[in-house]
């Protein structure tokens, strides 16, 4: 068993590994491992003592358990490890299994790090082994599409600068039929916040930009957003291994903030872009920590409640689950507070996922794995049956509702729950505060 | 009122706008603006019966809009604001919208000195750019990172010259963009351009490049300097003597080429926002020389302090020297602001500072500052001693004698002249 049995047909993928020969592939291998990777690639590579226990962390593996080519030793055995033992003399078709694995099997969620007795970092020689593809040029043909789009227009869905203004005026035309005085500010220099979205807000879940200048008015929030580029904080190009794109991106959106000389940034419910800005890309460019200061939007609503800023004129029905997405909760730690929210929020127990907050389950979809589009579809739900048994555990004890603060676990999550017929709703945590918080009158 | 040497420089205080207060008829008032030369201040304002009109110094425009956003002064006094009428955009310019409008309009942009207006334009689908509303012959596919020379004469912006098909890999990496100007595309297409800049005459354009996926590199004119790099910055023109300066990635480590030729030796974390002294003899850039401390590099030499964050480069005319003049500013988690001025630091430190301005003819260094909730300005390390609710950029007389201070203090406009001795 391993990825060379089970191979899906993609076009990025075969295009990337119809030009390669073996000796460019050498050579790029090698200029990757000894130019970018130190000892902390070689201390993981020399002290895996493949005990095995990271099979126990890793969705994929515990959805296939009789397959330890799922695992995260499996899969780093089969891609790095055969990189370093043949100094990188392996030829197109392996480069393809590489690749599909890398970019589509392993989420870079992190869990295994918890499971290992030596804290090997699997998601960082996975993300090592993107880039290496990355240089080879092959990548899978919807994520490298959304990396394109990246480059040319500073957003992950080809948004035009007029479609960004454009759809932030509709929706500030809308909410004024509820909200009479209702602003967006945009270009407000000096505001306290500046928020910053997904490309797929503007593109097609634009209910989600009217909440939040729903919630911004409701509690008398200073806020902006740019008119500008630098507005999307996402970033598939961390994902994709092209680092310097990534840079370029967490550029444009500090500099958009720091240019407006907002206080803060805020953020909405979307984990990897979380993890660009507070971790990967703001690092790349040179800075410790991030320019400016970041917040997800679990922790803004939390600050939000705790100033008693936000009343509700109802609770929402539950029991409901919680969703811990892996950037903000095993990256930021973000947990507890999602739950104080939740609690806020909510009428009824929250009834938990066993495991749970910094040891949760990924959703399947983090890591770019969704952004690799429809031809993964499938094995991307099959390898998240271990999700759907919690789900369903959930479900067993009459929770209808999942609030997952973050936009690829809805997405994953969305496919797991149609999937196993499970008939549980999706909630963002705006999605709940909007229905229910006190709305101001004209 | 243009050039600055017309404006009023006689020391002392005038009451702009005695009252701030909301007039009748008005829903709301937005974000007050003032103009370069402080006689005036303007604001968007809603309409109760519906539509958006401007205030400027207390007076509405003549006729309201459906809509307005995007306000600026332009430099030299008129208020504009992006308006739309009947499902039209367009640029209003103190109250008289342009003759031409278009399916939508943004990106306001100025000439130095005010006289030519520019905007990004959207028309039936195509994209360009309108200049004092006369839209580019040549609309494209999609223009942006659109750029207006300092006389107006010339504008550029990045063009994308064939359509694409959804996540057609292939044709993207054979490049579909360049840059066009003044509605005239360049014959080579890249993979992606950025940032296109004007030299300081508007005859030439600098632009940055992707080639591939893995190539980096700067084209002038169209014609790439010959050297690739795994990443570039925005390229600047040398005043002086019209070459071009652009930040270089060179195995991990940031560098200055100019021309193609490596000029300051890639030994920095990160190099970025590259500026020239007005005689073209001298180049700042912020730099930092280890991973999460920042400073500012003069000819490539990186001064002694350091910051998690250095902002806000400018590099002016020195006074005593007739040399450079260089400031910036550094921070610790967006706060705790402090100013540098020629590798020196400022006493004091700020919750937020702008953007440092130097004196036309140098020797002086003035910033906007604020503590609380309260705004001031330092000029040359002194305090200004009274505090506003708000204050606007400094600006200094020709001399540099001067400093015009522009603010908003409990409900007031105020114009004040001070003498830089006493700012």
């Amino acid at each position: 068993m391993g990825i060379a049995e089970r191979l899906i047909e993609d076009v990025g993928l075969r295009r990337g590994v119809s030009k390669l020969t073996p000796e460019k592939i050498e050579r790029i291998v090698n200029a990757v491992i000894s130019g970018e990777t130190g000892a902390r690639l070689k201390a993981y590579s020399e002290t895996c003592m493949r005990c095995g226990l990271c099979a126990e962390a890793c969705h994929f593996s515990q959805s296939h358990p009789d397959d330890p080519s799922f695992t995260p030793a499996g899969k780093v055995h089969q891609t790095m490890g055969v990189l370093l033992k043949t100094g990188g003399r392996v030829d197109a078709d392996f480069i393809y299994g590489m690749a599909q694995l890398a970019y589509t099997e392993c989420n870079l969620c992190r869990r295994c790090v918890h499971f290992c007795p030596i804290g090997v970092d699997t998601g960082y020689i996975m993300s090592t082994v993107r880039r290496i593809c990355h240089k080879l040029g092959v990548t899978p043909q919807y994520i490298q599409d959304t990396a394109h789009s990246h480059s040319a227009v500073y957003n992950q869905m080809w948004v035009k600068d007029v479609e960004w203004t454009d759809s932030l005026q509709w929706q500030e035309d809308e909410a004024r039929e509820e909200f009479p005085g209702l602003r967006i500010p945009l270009e407000k220099e000096g505001a306290d916040i500046y928020y910053s979205v997904i490309a797929p807000e503007p593109k097609f879940r634009t209910q989600l930009i009217y909440q939040a200048a729903a919630i911004m008015h409701a509690a008398g929030v200073d806020w902006t957003m740019p008119a500008h580029p630098g507005w999307d904080n996402s970033d598939m190009c961390m994902f994709t291994g092209d680092f310097e794109m990534m840079g370029r991106l967490k550029r444009r959106h500090f500099e958009s903030a720091q240019r407006l000389k907002v206080k803060r940034i805020v953020m909405g419910e979307c984990g990897h872009a979380f993890r660009s800005v507070y971790d990967v890309g703001n690092r790349w460019l040179g800075w410790r920590w991030h320019p400016v200061p970041v917040m997800h939007a679990v922790e803004f609503y939390w600050e939000l409640i705790q100033q008693g800023r936000i009343t509700l004129a109802k609770k929402f029905p539950g029991p409901v689950t919680v969703q811990d997405p892996c950037n903000i909760v095993r990256g930021r730690g973000l947990e507890d507070k999602l739950r104080e929210v939740t609690r806020f929020l909510v009428d009824g127990d929250i009834i938990e996922m066993h495991p749970n907050k910094e040891h949760n389950f990924c959703c399947a979809a983090g890591g770019g794995v969704i952004n690799c589009g429809p031809p993964f579809k499938n094995q991307r739900v099959a390898g998240n049956e271990v999700k759907a048994r919690q789900l369903a555990a959930t479900a067993e004890r009459g929770v209808k509702t999942v609030i997952t603060p973050c936009h690829n676990c809805h997405g994953g999550l969305h496919d797991i729950i149609h999937h196993h017929k499970l008939g549980m709703d999706l909630k963002f945590l705006s999605d709940i505060i909007y229905e229910c918080m006190v709305k101001p009158a004209a | 009122m243009h050039p600055p040497a017309l404006w009023d420089w006689e020391s002392g205080q005038r009451v702009i706008l005695a009252s701030m207060e909301r007039p009748e008829g008005v829903a709301w008032v937005e974000e007050f603006h003032a103009s370069p030369d402080g006689e005036r201040v303007a604001a968007l304002a809603s309409l109760e019966e519906g539509g958006f009109t401007a205030l400027v110094n207390g007076e509405q425009w003549e006729n309201p809009f459906d809509k307005a956003w995007y306000p600026r002064f332009s430099p030299d006094g008129r208020f504009t604001a992006v308006v739309q009428q009947d499902g039209m955009w367009t640029l209003a310019v103190d109250g008289e919208p342009w003759e031409e409008s278009f399916d939508y309009l943004w990106g306001t942009q100025f000439s130095a000195g005010g006289e030519v207006i520019a905007a990004c334009v959207q028309s039936g689908g195509e994209y360009g750019l309108c200049i004092d509303g006369a839209p580019w012959e040549t609309l494209y596919e999609n223009a942006n990172q659109c750029v207006l020379s300092a006389d107006g004469k010339s504008a550029a912006a990045v063009v994308q010259l064939e359509s694409l098909k959804p996540a057609d890999l292939e044709a993207f990496q054979k490049g579909v963009f360049g840059v066009a100007v003044n509605g005239q595309s360049w014959d080579a297409r890249f993979m992606n351009c950025w940032t296109p800049a004007f030299d300081a005459q508007g005859q030439h354009v600098a632009a940055q490049v992707r080639l591939s996926l893995y190539d980096y590199s700067i084209a002038v004119d169209g014609k790439l300097w010959g050297e690739n790099y795994a990443c570039v910055w925005e390229p600047r023109f040398n005043p002086a003597t019209g070459k071009v300066a652009a930040p270089v990635r060179v195995k991990g480590l940031w560098g200055m080429a100019q021309d193609g030729q490596i000029i300051w030796e890639p030994r920095f974390m990160q190099c970025w926002h590259q500026q020239f002294s007005p005689d073209g003899k001298s180049m700042a850039a912020i730099v930092a020389p280890e991973f999460g401390a920042f400073t500012v590099a003069v000819n490539g030499k990186p001064w002694g302090a350091r910051f998690p964050v250095v902002t806000d480069l400018v590099v002016g005319r020195d006074g005593a020297s007739d040399g450079a003049c260089v400031a910036a500013l550094g921070c610790v988690d967006n706060a705790d602001w402090q100013v540098m001025v020629d590798g020196g630091i400022w006493p004091g430190t700020w919750d937020m500072a702008w953007t440092p301005v130097v004196s036309p003819a140098g020797g002086h260094v003035a910033v906007k500052v604020a503590k609380g909730d309260r705004q001031t300005r330092v000029v040359d390390g002194r305090v200004f001693q009274r505090e506003f609710d708000k204050v606007f950029e400094p600006a200094f007389s020709p001399d540099g004698r001067k400093l015009l201070i522009r603010g908003i203090d409990k409900g007031t406009a105020l114009r004040i002249v001070a003498d830089v001795g006493q700012a």
